[in-house]
């Protein structure tokens, strides 16, 4: 195993880590539109674009609907195309989320995640994000800066991988995350450049039966993006299901590969266990709340109480059996949502988990916390009370409140 | 600009093959198809077009057939221009990295009515705001035909449509066909033109202008559509005339802001008594047969006022008067 | 739907078109179809610019035009605009 490469220790927060990880990642086109709090990643970038430090096309459009159909279209010209935005602004691209995904265009975008309106809230929650769950993008969270850097760095891989082909967009929690100053280990250019490498594209059959590159190109034209009716649309959906599987797999291999460079390395890349070995009572988590979360199992176990915590780091694809395996012993679970799904019976996270456990050996009380949203703070007491409601549920032998509002004014 | 004006004749156009090609599925007489077919004919080399969505869109691309002899790509409908503004972006950052050839690649966006007046007006000014080079061709049915005739700010006053349709008490569109052109014109961007296919040269010629200046040029195409229209799709080259020479569409195009009559709507300037009634013209078209009702005189008389007012300003626009020169 | 239609696995990814459609033949759309009478034709090319379909062919080094009534969806756009009226629309046989 070769030795973990050179870093420096940098003082970033979230939103410049990110926009540093595209600097070094040999992107082509940005096409942006601020947005709080995912304003420093284009601000940042504009500097390095302005100061000549980046090869790259910074198209300032008009808004977040133009931005993802300039990049998708970038990428299908051949080009690494990176974008950013939150809240609103992912809402507003909601449609063209579904065409890039759909023309399998590996767009890599960061999420500064924030609560959508109405009322307006410019503070961090997921209800930006996983209102996009079913749009055929792979979402991954971060649990701090030093991880958006990294994770951005890895998605470029993770979706041109010719057996993925899907964009990528990776979450940090506004304010929380995006603008909270940390040390951030960064890697040289020269060797993020060799991560990346530059983008390899797939042949493609075009409709004058040559094999080529999958990108426009006059010398071999090739028609993306056509109408598809009833005899042909449920095949291409099919496929971009088969590229989630693949890229459960292929999360897993960039997560080790970037780990032999970096030294560093998230869980196996789609989850990431914390004193679940032998844990009776655990919480699900995504994002930064992880951290908090981290401390509390660490004092919890200290008191004797047999305490764990997984982290989601990848939604999407849902690691169906590594949650599974995860959970194969606790007895007790929290799934802490930070968004809601109004009149669906839960959190999307408490949906999902729950869901997949159902066919668990071992069926596991599973109830649900949502918090945090519109960047409610919450406090590692409030966070240690979702433990002791769990005990509370072993002792009795059963579920008084399936669903929970941690520091709702009720 | 270009010093040297591409000189073509009737026999250069017809000998290059096609690059939007037979067997799409545009109803019989379709202008629009015309209008495609023929800029396809203009273009200069490499090209890579981008379409909103719309007819030509949807008739162009079933899977798993294609018409497209050129790189092309649809995503949606707000988004011809701003497709084209990523594709441009990208072709200029490859080519500066060395991924790719140096050669000129033109980027071409079409869209209809819908995509350029009304859902696709944003990203269109936003691309030529940014200076983007491409050019944006919008063909004007004057409705969103390909879902089934509704109104578009691009449909002229009194035209009716299945969303303005000609009832007792309301009869057809009331307001006015939005001046797309003078709106592009006031972006103070390089290129802008209009033109109607039965006039294939001027309109040919301005495809080649578009597409050789640097940054964003715009061309709005007249282009009838027998279906939408309920006229006859024999007529559909012939409307196209009937259009110019009765005023309803001039034809003109804007240097970097100097606005300049072009040749067939110049000869209705120079002998304004051959300048045709609009009756001449709305007479033959389903969707303005109402107007010919007696209780629509008013209506119609409203259309000629209006068909003269916009001559006159197209005249002052273009330093012309409607006397003889 | 015939069984010609690809599964899955056969299609190319991202909907890329797999045929050009001069493979689909328009031609049976046709009620009226034109003829045309090379006497009065001057060759003067109008029909083969204003076809929307690209059904009337130019042929240089014969010097005169065809139509491909694979393709002609029988609009009348040539007959209605020829010079000479050299073309006439004729109902289409079956």
């Amino acid at each position: 195993m070769q030795s973990v490469a050179k870093q420096e220790t940098m003082a970033l927060a979230g939103d410049q880590a990110v926009a540093y990880a595209v600097k070094q990642s040999d992107v082509d086109v940005v096409a942006a539109y601020p947005i709080t709090p995912q304003t420093i990643i284009v601000e940042k970038f504009s500097e390095y674009v302005a100061n000549g430090e980046v090869e790259t096309e910074f198209v300032c459009v008009e808004s977040e609907h133009s931005a993802m159909a300039a990049s998708l279209a970038a990428s299908a010209t051949g080009a690494r195309a990176f974008t950013a935005t939150a809240s609103a602004g992912l809402a507003l691209m909601h449609e063209m989320l579904f065409v890039t995904s759909g023309c399998r265009a590996p767009v890599v975008m960061a999420v500064a995640n924030r609560a959508l309106s109405a009322p307006l809230n410019i503070h961090g929650d997921h209800s930006d994000s996983m209102a996009q769950r079913d749009s055929g993008w792979i979402q991954m969270y971060a649990e701090n800066a030093q991880e958006a850097y990294d994770s951005v760095i890895q998605a470029f891989r993770i979706a041109e991988n010719s057996g993925v082909l899907l964009p990528v967009m990776v979450g940090l929690d506004g304010f929380t995350l995006s603008h909270t100053l940390e040390n951030v280990e960064a890697l040289s250019d020269a060797d993020i450049k060799a991560f990346v490498g530059i983008r390899k594209l797939p042949n493609v059959l075009t409709h004058e039966g040559k094999n080529t590159a999958f990108r426009l190109d006059p010398a071999n034209p090739m028609t993306m993006g056509p109408i598809a009716l009833q005899n042909y649309y449920f095949e291409f959906k099919r496929q971009q299901e088969e590229a989630m599987k693949n890229a459960l797999d292929v999360i897993q291999q960039v997560n080790s590969g970037y780990a032999e460079v970096s030294g560093r390395s998230y869980g196996d890349g789609l989850v990431e266990a914390y004193c679940l070995e032998d844990a009776e009572v655990a919480a699900i988590c995504l994002g930064s709340t992880a951290g908090t979360m981290k401390t509390v199992v660490d004092a919890l176990r200290q008191d004797g109480v047999k305490a764990g915590l997984l982290r989601l780091r990848t939604f999407r694809p849902l690691p169906v059996e590594q949650i599974r395996s995860a959970l194969a012993n606790v007895k007790a679970v929290a799934v802490m949502d930070k968004s809601m799904s109004f009149g669906g019976n839960g959190g999307p996270v408490f949906h999902e988990v729950r869901h997949l456990l159902y066919d668990a050996d071992k069926r596991p009380y599973v109830v649900n916390y949502i918090y945090g949203l519109g960047g409610r703070d919450t406090s590692p007491t409030e966070l240690r009370s979702i433990y002791e409601t769990l005990q509370g549920i072993l002792q009795a032998g059963r579920v008084e409140t399936p669903i929970h509002y941690l520091g709702l004014r009720e | 600009m270009t010093s040297q004006e591409w000189k073509f004749t009737i026999k250069d156009i017809a000998e290059k093959p096609d690059l939007f090609l037979s067997g799409h599925r545009a109803c019989a007489g379709c202008g629009p198809a015309t209008v495609l077919r023929l800029i396809m004919k203009a273009t200069r080399g490499p090209t890579i077009v981008t379409e909103a969505t719309g007819c030509m869109e949807v008739i162009s691309s079933i899977y798993p057939y294609t018409s497209w002899g050129v790189p092309w790509l649809h995503t949606a409908f707000e988004t011809a221009a701003s497709n084209a503004s990523g594709i441009e972006a990208a072709l200029k950052i490859m080519k500066r990295k060395g991924r790719i050839g140096q050669e000129q690649v033109d980027v071409i966006a079409f869209a209809g009515d819908g995509g350029t007046y009304d859902i696709g007006i944003q990203a269109l000014s936003g691309a030529v705001e940014r200076g983007h080079d491409f050019l944006f061709v919008l063909y004007d049915n004057e409705a969103y035909m390909n879902t089934g005739i509704q109104r578009s700010g691009g449909t002229p006053h009194g035209a009716a449509t299945t969303t303005s349709p000609a009832g007792s008490v309301i009869p057809g569109k009331l307001e006015f066909k939005k001046p797309i052109a003078n709106i592009m014109v006031a972006h103070d961007m390089p290129y802008v033109a209009t033109a109607s296919p039965y006039y294939w040269k001027d309109m040919l010629t301005k495809v080649r202008k578009g597409l050789e200046v640097e940054g964003p040029a715009f061309l709005h195409v007249f282009a009838p559509c027998p279906r939408g229209w309920r006229s006859d799709p024999a007529k559909s080259m012939e409307y196209s005339k009937l259009a110019v020479e009765t005023c309803v569409f001039p034809v003109w195009e804007s240097v970097d802001g100097q606005c300049k009559l072009s040749t067939p709507s110049k000869l209705v300037a120079l002998a304004p008594q051959k300048k045709k009634p609009v009756a001449d013209y709305l007479q033959g078209q389903g969707r303005f047969r109402h107007m010919f009702k007696p209780q629509n005189k008013k209506l119609l008389e409203e259309v000629q006022r209006i068909t003269d007012e916009r001559w006159e300003r197209v005249l002052k626009k273009c330093g012309e008067t409607s006397k003889t020169a | 739907m015939t069984s010609q239609e690809k599964t899955w696995k056969e299609i190319a990814p991202a909907g890329v078109c797999s045929k050009s459609s001069t493979g689909f033949l328009t031609g049976d759309w046709k009620t009226y179809m034109p003829v045309r009478d090379p006497a009065k034709c001057t060759r003067c090319l109008q029909c083969v610019l204003f076809c929307p379909d690209g059904a009337i062919l130019w042929h240089p080094e014969k010097g005169d035009i065809s139509f491909d009534y694979n393709y002609c969806k029988g609009c009348g756009i040539c007959a209605n605009q020829c010079p000479t009226s050299a073309i006439t629309m004729k109902l289409a046989q079956e």
